[in-house]
């Protein structure tokens, strides 16, 4: 008898590409569209030091006379400032990609924090049981019943008022945690569910009478099985996170003025915004949405993508 | 001859995917007579339920009927639009499904269903739909009718919620009854009394039934013909004691012959080797060759019709031959 | 069921008593309350005094126990910033948020349950396509965003709609409303669309999702069986099934308008609570936030508690029933 032959098992690349995962996205012209501009709105943010054609922090290079130049399709705008001017000559598109970089970095920091601690304590709430998954779902619902903005708000107050001459570097911690306080619970809750679920079947208890480390457990068996929705979760929160912080700058009560987000660029420019000045605080606003719903489109699409049901 | 209430000819009902159409239902044929229990049974995913849904016009996107005729009382209903069919839902055929739990609506009383479905079809009134749904009650057997009509679903055990579900669907005096696997969901217990139920009500109001279902014994209780299904094909039909003690077609035999009897004494249970194809991998030629005792070169090649075996019909070549499956 | 709401009742209580804590944290430490009455500037004497006299020197317990009484009597002491007492400036702020969030509420449920239904009965088509596509849209632009269009387009260039203030209101005691003058709402009319936009998209979804899910159903499909035609299925089965969970889910989300409404009363310039509260976090005004703090707690704790009793009036499923019977 010849051995047969056995095509060699295809690489987890070529399984992913194959898979429904891919074949939604290619065929979703939306998700695609998501996609390109939020690659595009990352690439100005993270490379803004080349990408932007001004550098609007550098004082020595602004021109008082440039100030308040309308978009340069506009009669007195010049091509030099493709979307205009504030009042102290800096270049709007510049100014957008900076302040971009800024709150994508809040939003992501966020995010990977309250990941961390939403995913750890979920785990620790299933596995635990008992008195500790009751008391941190007690918390759970409470924070759930508080909306984001007023939970960010209070941790920046008291922060602001126990820190009150805080340098730069500590009041985007304190605002980096208070947004992540906001998001931790459904994180909690999605991997809680699954790990109660994961910790009834047969294999866990089996592993547990071996002697196996429920840590082990817990790392090599639940997680996995969390991933997909965590990551619908992260994406949907990425865009809340970057929104939330917006708002909180917006309000005066978000990253410190020298490192304007996009959020500190709108209040800015609303000021302008009855002298006629729109562009000051619309394009903000409008790279600020965006971002905000290209991720949110991109989320959206994931979830239908991994929900075996729509399929 | 009475001519036949339903007569399903060729149906096939098809499933578009992405990785290609899948044929769920390929040549499908039978009759059902007026007032008679035609049963269809099979293994999980051999087509019954799809059959059904097929005849009641509810089959589930994407998929859709691909070929064949379906007509009740000789008039087509396979093509009609929505609303012609609709009509016909629920006056003129009648389905019941599995789980009664969830077939009722929590949050109506079951008087509410009841009546609504009775004014849908019939031209009463409120009061008169309220009597007829009392008396309905009464004869599916639930004490204090005139009580319980005004209860809700959650507060019926699963037996008594099956008889509700009987009741709703008789409401407008169908002619036929699709009962989809109407015992699956119940104690063993109280399938017997639901199965005689169904039957007694159903000789009552003249109504025939198909009845769907993977338990042999409620078939041998019940019906009186019954189709076997195999991979979306008919493998056999005939009156049912015929198909039950002399199978013509070797995966009946098979069938038979895995159910365990009381008085025999044996140490494994028989069954039939290897499993049913998938739909996307159904043989050329019987779609049962590949596991049957008895195969030959035809049943490889060429795929066979319903042929007359005596009193059953079997699509099986061995019929041809005058050879005992 | 009277034991449910007694045990609703004691969480509820147990969670005014855990805010209240937070609050009187607050107040006894960020800052020193002293120093914030008095200024930098006060001799030790005049500090010892004002700490007898407020009480600093007893215990914790003591302490709290007559924070705990003055706040149920409403008494948060003075304002650090306007140097007025807490409680006249809330009573005073009070109306304007509330008629703004009720405004947005009753918008967002008005335009958003039927926009939800509608988007699932014609799913798949263009329309339904657009309203998702603009839900999304609506939940992708920060409030505060919205307002600065809405302003951008009615008041700037068009001119019609006022950006800023109440208006013209009526008094009624120490009530005020703006419901009763054409100017009021005139005010009225941006601030509350902003506000509503992202609820209305929020229950939009939530409507959609679950009308979707609940066409699904098993007895959708019996219902289907027995001939009933398309309104009775749609509007008499799926949508009560649809609107049960979605009634109490958006009950919760509608407290949260009263937090939202923080940013929309600061682009508007709407003399309400939530403008009150920002003022209070950029200026460390700690009186006013642990005041709001409770006050909020307290709207929360009362919608979940009508939620609850909303979901037993409306789920037979919920009420004590009579023991199922025979078989």
């Amino acid at each position: 008898m010849t051995n047969p032959v056995v095509p060699a098992a295809p690489g987890r690349f070529a399984r992913f590409l194959d898979g429904d995962v891919w074949y939604s996205f290619k065929n979703s012209p939306m998700a695609i569209a998501a996609a390109v501009i939020a690659v595009i709105c990352l690439f100005c943010a993270v490379f803004a030091n080349w990408v932007a054609p001004h550098n609007p922090f550098d004082l020595a290079t602004l021109d008082l006379s440039d100030a308040r130049l309308p978009p340069a399709w506009m009669d007195e705008g010049k091509p030099k400032f493709l979307l205009g001017t504030d009042d102290q000559g800096r270049d709007i598109l510049s100014a957008l990609m900076f302040g971009a970089r800024i709150s994508l970095l809040v939003g992501v920091a966020s995010v990977l924090v309250s990941l961390v601690v939403g995913v750890g304590l979920g785990l620790l709430s299933g596995f635990a049981g008992g008195k500790i998954d009751a008391f941190i779902m007690r918390v759970c619902d409470v924070m759930l019943s508080f909306p984001a903005i007023l939970v960010a708000l209070l941790i920046d107050g008291v922060g602001r008022a126990m820190f009150p001459n805080a340098h730069d570097t500590l009041a985007f911690g304190v605002l980096i945690i208070a947004i992540s306080l906001t998001g931790w619970v459904q994180y909690a809750r999605t991997v809680r569910g699954s790990t109660l679920v994961e910790r009834n079947k047969e294999y866990v208890q089996a592993a547990r009478v071996i002697g196996v480390s429920p840590y082990r457990i817990m790392v090599r068996h639940v997680l996995p099985n969390v991933m997909g929705p965590v990551m619908v979760l992260a994406t949907i929160q990425v865009a809340a996170a970057i929104l939330i912080e917006a708002t909180l700058s917006f309000l005066g009560v978000g990253v410190p003025p020298t490192s304007p987000s996009l959020g500190t660029l709108i209040r800015v420019g609303n000021d302008f915004l009855f002298s006629g000045e729109w562009w000051i605080t619309i394009f903000p606003g409008l790279m600020l949405v965006l971002i905000a719903l290209s991720v949110n489109l991109l989320g959206d699409w994931l979830r239908d993508a991994l929900n075996p049901r729509l399929r | 001859m009475v001519a036949p209430l339903l007569e399903v000819r060729h149906l096939r009902v098809e499933f578009p995917t992405r990785r290609g159409t899948l044929l769920a239902l390929d040549d499908i044929s039978f009759d059902i007579a007026p007032g008679e229990v035609l049963g269809v049974v099979g293994e999980s995913g051999a087509g019954k339920s799809l059959t059904g849904a097929a005849i009641i016009g509810l089959l589930e996107p994407p998929g859709r009927i691909a070929g064949g005729e379906i007509r009740l009382e000789g008039q087509r209903i396979d093509n009609l639009p929505y609303e012609q069919m609709r009509a016909i839902r629920g006056r003129r055929i009648g389905a019941i499904f599995q789980d009664p739990l969830t077939s009722l609506n929590p949050l109506y009383t079951i008087g509410r269903q009841l009546i609504e479905t009775i004014q849908t079809h019939l031209p009463v009134g409120a009061e008169e739909a309220r009597q007829r749904a009392i008396r309905l009650l009464q004869e599916t057997g639930i004490p204090a009718a005139e009580q319980r009509i005004d209860q809700y679903p959650h507060q019926f055990s699963g037996g008594m919620r099956q008889r509700v579900v009987i009741a709703l669907a008789l409401a407008a005096e169908p002619k036929l009854l699709v009962a989809d696997e109407p015992t699956t969901a119940l104690d063993v217990s109280i399938q017997a009394q639901i199965i005689s139920l169904l039957k007694r009500l159903c000789k009552d109001h003249g109504a025939a039934v198909m009845l769907v279902t993977h338990d042999m014994g409620v078939i041998a209780e019940t019906c009186d013909r019954v189709a076997v299904l195999y991979a979306g094909r008919v493998a056999e039909i005939g009156p049912v004691a015929d198909v039950i003690h002399r199978p013509q077609h070797p995966y009946t035999v098979g069938l038979m012959g895995s159910i365990p009897a009381m008085d025999e004494d044996r140490e494994r249970l028989l069954q039939i080797d290897g499993s049913m194809p998938r739909l996307n991998a159904i043989p050329k030629g019987c779609a049962f060759n590949p596991r049957c005792p008895k195969v030959f070169a035809r049943c490889r090649e060429e795929r066979p019709d319903l042929l007359d075996a005596g009193a059953t019909r079997a699509a099986c070549w061995l019929v041809k031959q005058g050879v005992a499956a | 069921m009277l034991v449910f709401i007694l045990r609703r009742l004691a969480q509820a209580i147990v969670v005014m008593l855990a805010v209240a804590f937070i609050a009187f944290m607050l107040f006894q430490y960020v800052g020193d309350p002293v120093t914030n009455l008095l200024g930098q500037d006060a001799t030790p004497e005049q500090r010892a005094k004002l700490r007898s006299d407020l009480g600093l020197d007893s215990s914790f317990a003591v302490q709290f126990g007559r924070f705990v009484g003055n706040a149920v009597q409403g008494e948060f002491g003075l304002s650090l910033r306007q140097g007025r007492k807490v409680s006249s400036l809330i009573v005073e702020r009070f109306p304007a948020t509330l008629e703004l969030s009720l405004t947005a509420a009753v918008i967002a449920l008005v335009v958003g349950i039927p926009l939800g239904v509608y988007a699932a009965l014609r799913r798949g088509r263009f329309g339904a396509q657009l309203m998702m596509t603009l839900s999304l849209l609506g939940v992708s632009l920060p409030t505060f965003l919205i307002g600065i269009l809405l302003i951008l387009l009615f008041a700037v260039t068009l001119k019609m709609l006022p950006s800023f203030g109440r208006g013209d209101v009526v008094a009624f005691g120490s009530w005020t409303t703006g419901f009763l003058t054409f100017d009021g709402w005139k005010h009225l009319v941006l601030p509350a669309v902003t506000l509503s936009v992202f609820q209305l998209a929020l229950i939009m979804r939530l409507v959609r999702s679950e009308m979707l899910e609940v066409l699904r159903a098993d007895y959708i499909k019996f219902a289907r069986a027995r001939g009933l035609p398309n309104r009775a299925v749609y509007f008499g089965h799926a949508l009560k099934n649809t609107l049960v969970p979605v009634i109490t889910i958006t009950g919760l989300q509608l407290g949260g308008l009263i937090a939202f409404a923080i940013i929309t009363e600061t682009v508007f310039q709407w003399p309400g609570m939530g403008l009150l509260f920002i003022q209070a976090v950029q200026f460390a005004d700690i009186p006013v936030m642990a005041a709001y703090l409770c006050l909020i707690a307290l709207i929360f704790v009362l919608i979940n508690l009508s939620v609850d009793l909303l979901y037993f009036a409306v789920d037979p499923r919920l009420r004590i029933e009579k023991p199922a019977g025979g078989h």
